[in-house]
């Protein structure tokens, strides 16, 4: 993963010993903001019966506590289920029962990386 | 829904008619405490061992308040058990669970800290379930672990070794279930022996650390691996149904169909029923004016209570009716769908999900609602949502609706015929209170009760069969209501107006009506409702109306019986004398707005602590109602010429 610092955004892609010139990749903002939504995403951003392994919650401790004591534990499976239709709260299949929650909430429930997914594509 | 009107807060005033004397010798009554997390069965087990009538349904959050009552056991072992709102945790969030937490720990004044406790778990999803066992057995109370849903658990392939469980949990378990009734011998030999465990040492087992929650679930894995506890097979109908419920398409299609056979039912089904129960009572008052001497008491009899009372009773079918489709709605699971359907609209208004399922149950009555407000964890959105209930049409307007409609509306057919226009008309009310109370919400929301943005956090539970018995229960126990409060309120407001009707006495005979106390009242009101189109019978009406809102029928009735033109002509005929189309206009959306209601007020009173909210939920909704009927009155005759 690469951090957005904008040291980094200059990626060496190849270095030419002969003439010890290097060509550059340079990464426009919105890449950097693709590469971080690859490194971290959240259950707001899974398709339909994507399976994903929950890692943290980002939300204040009693909200978090109430998610974690229906089964939204770091370590958890979780499968995204219906959606409301019009974009309303999506049901997720966790710890045996089905809990729904509004989108926003969602979006701040991490999930752990999958080591496969971590490639960076760079078009 | 069991309590609408007087009922619940009587429940609520006195919370517990059979509260025990505070414990002190040795032959005390013992309290037994049903605990578990929302929707496992609580209520259920309760009503099935006190033969008491909690309500019950298919979705988390219905039990609200602490409820006592004597269980029906074979010794003279008295034990009283007490139903708990559900809780996952001991650390409450909501004031239903603060309820559960105080009770539990001895914190509530008014109520003694239970003896025992009973657990109850949905064994279905044993596992989750399960943590909730560490904070309760480390009250150190006597417990006995009910896994309810056996039934469930074996039909889905699942199982359980129960002895395993006991010896893990050094407390007695047993599979049961609720529903079914089986397994319930086990809890009553618990419940009799209680009395010898008392002074029994508590469970002697590790508990994890209650604050570590991953450590807790860790707990009650290992638990059911010790157990040997094999999960059921996900309920395969629930996610069949969901597929159509929640379909983009589908899913509010469903939704818009339910509600249309609602209404066309409700207004189509019960009108034959409701016909012919007006004709038996205005015939019956014929036949009683026939074989009874003519005399005060006749009239009193035949005009005042026959014709007041009579006028209400009839509307008995609808709104078993409508509760029958409630009870549907609330027993299968499919209420939690709509909540979740429901929440985006919610959202935009300032409001949560968890606010539809109150606001739906107001469908029934405003009391049970504002009680079932508890659940929101947010003080106010909670207040908010208090605020808008009375403006959901209750059951208690179906009675002044139908009759205007009936009487004012022509039955034609519209949409091709799968709606009537009296029913559409119906519904347009309904639709009006919903819009009124979303929009009194945006208001509330955005200037004295802003909140930063609240989350929307509900337990889907799985689709069940209502049963006819629950479903019957529902019914029977809503007839009752009912019809006590046509036997108190109404009887005694027909009565008190027959009287004022007849007073004060000159040359010895009865004034006319509007020469009477009765008539000088609506006359002197009179000045203030002519520009909604409203005479001063319809003044009497709104005066007793106050006390509730299906007495304005019982009044009219009344009125008309003295008049001597209900008899004759019947209640929908009278009225047409005395209101143009216009006014009856006016008076549907008076109805629709007005606060007529004490026993919300007074119930409001006691959830928001100080008589500061009621004044201002009966102020706004009267001045709603003011201006939204003499809108609709000049409305109505601009457009009708």
């Amino acid at each position: 993963m690469i951090p957005p610092t904008a040291k980094n955004r200059d990626i060496p892609l190849h270095y030419n010993r002969l003439t010890g010139k290097q060509t550059y990749l340079i990464l426009k903002r919105s890449d950097i903001v693709d590469v971080m939504a690859t490194a971290q995403r959240t259950l707001a951003d899974l398709r339909t019966g994507q399976r994903c392994i929950l890692d943290r919650l980002d939300l204040p401790e009693s909200v978090a506590r109430r998610l974690m004591e229906l089964g939204f534990l770091p370590g958890n499976e979780v499968i995204p289920g219906r959606r409301a239709p019009g974009g309303g709260p999506r049901v997720f299949q966790v710890d045996g029962s089905e809990v729904a929650l509004r989108a926003d909430t969602a979006a701040r429930l991490y999930i752990r990386r999958d080591p496969e997914s971590d490639l960076i594509v760079l078009s | 829904m069991s309590g609408c009107h007087g009922d619940a807060p009587r429940a609520g005033l006195l919370p517990n008619p059979s509260i025990p004397p505070p414990r002190s010798a040795v032959d005390r009554p013992i309290i037994v405490a049903i605990v578990g997390p929302p929707n496992s069965g609580k209520s259920t087990l309760f009503n099935r061992l006190t033969g008491l009538r909690q309500k019950v349904a298919n979705f988390p959050g219905v039990t609200v308040e602490h409820r006592m009552g004597k269980a029906k056991l074979k010794g003279h072992q008295e034990v009283f058990l007490v139903d708990l709102p559900g809780v996952y945790s001991l650390h409450p969030r909501a004031e239903d669970e603060q309820v559960t937490h105080d009770v539990l720990t001895g914190e509530r004044a008014d109520f003694p800290k239970p003896d025992a406790v009973i657990l109850i778990l949905d064994v279905t999803n044993l596992g989750r379930n399960l943590v909730l066992a560490a904070p309760i057995l480390s009250l150190g109370l006597p417990t006995q672990v009910l896994l309810n849903m056996a039934d469930d658990l074996t039909a889905r392939g699942g199982k359980v070794d129960v002895a395993a469980l006991s010896a893990e949990l050094d407390s007695p378990v047993a599979l049961i279930s609720a529903a079914k009734g089986t397994g319930i011998d086990r809890i009553q030999q618990f419940l009799l022996g209680t009395a010898a465990r008392l002074n029994a040492p508590a469970a002697r087992i590790e508990l994890p650390v209650l604050q570590d929650l991953p450590k807790c679930r860790q707990w009650a894995a290992n638990l059911g691996v010790r157990a040997s506890y094999r999960a059921p097979a996900p309920p395969l109908w629930t996610r069949r149904l969901d597929a159509v419920f929640l379909h983009p398409v589908g899913g509010p299609l469903v939704f818009a169909a339910v509600v249309i056979a609602v209404f066309q039912s409700i207004f189509s089904w019960a009108q034959p029923i409701m016909n012919g129960l007006q004709q038996a009572v205005a015939s019956s008052g014929q036949w009683l004016n026939t074989v009874l001497p003519d005399s005060p008491w006749r009239s009193l009899l035949v005009d005042g209570i026959w014709s007041g009372v009579g006028s209400v009773v009839v509307f008995l079918p609808q709104i078993l009716l409508l509760f029958l489709f409630i009870g549907i709605l609330e027993d299968s699971g499919y209420l939690a769908r709509a909540a979740l359907i429901a929440d985006r609209t919610m959202a935009k208004f300032g409001l949560q999900g968890k606010s539809f399922i109150p606001l739906l149950s107001a469908y029934a009555c405003a009391v049970p609602a504002i009680m079932a407000t508890r659940v929101i964890e947010n003080k106010r959105d909670r207040m908010a949502t208090i605020m808008i209930s009375p403006l959901m049409t209750c059951s208690a307007r179906l009675p002044i609706y139908t009759l205007l409609i009936a009487a004012f509306v022509p039955n034609i057919p519209i949409i091709g015929g799968f709606l009537s226009l009296p029913a559409a008309v119906m519904l347009g009310l309904y639709i009006l209170g919903f819009l009124t109370a979303i929009a009194v919400a945006r208001l509330l929301k955005s200037s004295i009760l802003k909140s930063s943005g609240s989350s929307f956090v509900l337990e889907m539970p799985p689709y069940r069969w209502p049963t006819l018995q629950s479903l019957g229960l529902r019914l029977l126990d809503r007839a009752k209501v009912f019809l006590r409060r046509v036997g108190t309120v109404i009887l005694v407001v027909a009565i008190g107006l027959w009287v004022l009707a007849h007073l004060p006495y000159s040359h010895g005979k009865a004034p006319d009506l509007e020469q009477s106390f009765a008539g000088m009242t609506g006359k002197a009101i009179e000045p203030l409702i002519k520009p909604l189109g409203f005479n001063w019978k319809i003044g009497i009406g709104l005066i007793t109306s106050l006390a509730a809102r299906e007495v304005i029928v019982g009044t009219l009735g009344t009125i008309y019986g003295i008049q001597g033109d209900e008899q004759s002509k019947g209640l929908q005929a009278a009225i047409h004398q005395d209101l143009s189309t216009a006014g009856a206009v006016a008076l549907l959306v008076f109805f629709a707005f007005a606060m007529q209601c004490f026993s919300t007020l007074a119930v409001v009173k006691r959830e928001t602590g100080g008589w500061r909210w009621p004044l201002f939920q009966f102020s706004y909704m009267l001045a709603l109602a003011y201006s939204g009927s003499w809108l609709a009155f000049h409305a109505t005759r601009y457009f009708l010429g």
